[in-house]
């Protein structure tokens, strides 16, 4: 029996994009859903009562729920091929530590330099480098954060980069300049099929700001 | 690798490091404690843990392990017997959820509570409450969310038992009615009976007086007010 996967999202979300990067990882066949989160449709209500927010995988009429916890999902129902996590323990709980160090830190920073809560731009921006610096350090001389092979740390973080272009023109520096390495990554990765077929238009995703900028009127 | 020597920094009225020792107790595992003043923290602290500067942290062998969340999957994985986590994948992405949103949304706001005052502590018991709610519909028709024995989500949650009650007390507010959330009650009733659980809580007293001051340290302070206007008025 073939599986009924479906993702319900929105395209400019990097949390849904993770869950695009790990179906395509896999190699599997799924249904996309855009959702309007002005109005937000029966079925996601139906399958996020909780939270009520994308991104959701629906497998065989099952929903999960929050990106991470969906891309682990994926890679242990689908262990067969491209394994995101390692097999090692230790190296596991390292990957669980960096992701969620990318959950706990980046989003919300990031938060601050392009919704401009007022006041805190400058400080946002400061943090902002500060972490990608420290994910830089974490990748050293690694291909990957997953070391030889891309893994779970980089699709936490890879969706990321889409948005980069966002932060660098509200915040007014370059991600480049700050971490070179980090960028040589993003640029590694995207080479991947799983990556560039996954990540959405940087420059669409300034327009897209842009526009809920305007809507929040601080533009 | 399993047979070396394990440690944990932990504080002792810190939820998040009894996480740990319950996974340690219900495996059997020997390990040694060190306590870890985190209002004064050690070189040894920073040094292991620089990124967050929290405890707890778990010393195996040569290897260190920060996040209450990851090291129980870790002493779950290291050590397979008395497995945690459920078999099935969707069963443990359901574990994992529900893990993140009794962090997110119960922890966090009760917590707002103990240290807010007035209107806001109102604010956050009620939204407190309301994912009381939700963690009742999950629990319900269960013994233990494990089912039969001790799971992860058990261990997860396990705080609500103990220290919710002690904040409850401390802030005065009610935020598990027993005959509004009977199966909750039931549930961490069940729970503070469990050997592994019962024997291995700090002292109610103790913990009284902490959050007692704690809670009006936090809210006095300038810092504070951010976190109030973050969490409960976004």
């Amino acid at each position: 029996m073939a599986d009924e996967i479906v993702l319900l999202s929105i395209w400019p979300s990097m949390f849904g994009m993770r869950v695009r990067v790990a179906l395509a990882e896999k190699g599997l066949k799924y249904e996309y859903k855009e959702e309007d989160l002005q109005n937000k449709s029966p079925l996601l209500l139906m399958m996020n009562p909780v939270h009520k927010k994308i991104p959701v995988l629906i497998h065989n009429g099952k929903p999960i729920s929050e990106s991470m916890i969906i891309v682990e999902y994926i890679d242990e129902v689908w262990n067969h091929k491209s394994p995101l996590l390692p097999t090692d323990p230790y190296q596991r709980a390292q990957a669980r530590f960096w992701a969620d160090y990318v959950d706990k830190k980046l989003y919300d920073i990031g938060k601050k330099i392009i919704w401009s809560i007022k006041g805190e731009e400058e400080t946002g921006k400061k943090e902002f480098i500060e972490c990608l610096k420290l994910l830089e350090g974490e990748l050293g001389d690694n291909p990957y954060f997953g070391g030889e092979n891309f893994g779970f740390v980089d699709v936490s973080l890879v969706t990321f980069s889409c948005w980069f272009h966002t932060y660098e023109s509200y915040g007014n520096f370059s991600i480049e300049t700050e971490c070179p390495k980090l960028v040589a990554w993003t640029k590694r990765c995207l080479e991947k099929e799983s990556v560039s077929s996954s990540l959405a238009d940087p420059h669409k995703i300034h327009n897209f700001a842009s526009g809920v900028r305007k809507r929040l009127g601080i533009e | 690798m399993a047979e070396q020597k394990v440690k944990l920094l932990g504080f002792w009225v810190s939820p998040f490091a009894y996480r740990v020792i319950w996974a340690l107790k219900l495996k059997g595992i020997d390990y040694e404690y060190i306590e870890e003043d985190i209002f004064n923290k050690s070189p040894l602290l920073l040094q292991l843990n620089p990124i967050h500067k929290k405890v707890p942290v778990l010393i195996h062998g040569d290897r260190v392990i920060s996040e209450s969340y990851v090291i129980v999957q870790y002493i779950d994985e290291t050590w397979p017997h008395c497995p945690l986590l459920p078999q099935d994948p969707y069963e443990r992405a359901m574990a994992r959820f529900w893990a993140d949103f009794a962090e997110t949304k119960l922890l966090n706001t009760a917590w707002l509570g103990l240290c807010a005052r007035g209107a806001e502590r109102e604010k956050a018991a009620k939204l407190a409450m309301e994912a009381v709610e939700k963690i009742e519909e999950v629990v319900k028709g269960k013994k233990l969310f494990g089912g039969e024995s001790i799971g992860y989500l058990d261990i997860c949650l396990g705080w609500i038992s103990y220290w919710l009650p002690v904040w409850e007390e401390v802030g005065s507010m009610q935020i598990i009615d027993p005959i509004k959330f009977p199966a909750t009650s039931s549930w961490m009733n069940t729970l503070l009976h469990h050997p592994v659980i019962g024997d291995n809580l700090p002292g109610r007293d103790a913990m009284i007086e902490y959050f007692q001051k704690r809670s009006k340290d936090i809210y006095e302070s300038d810092w504070f007010k951010d976190i109030i206007r973050l969490h409960l008025h976004p």
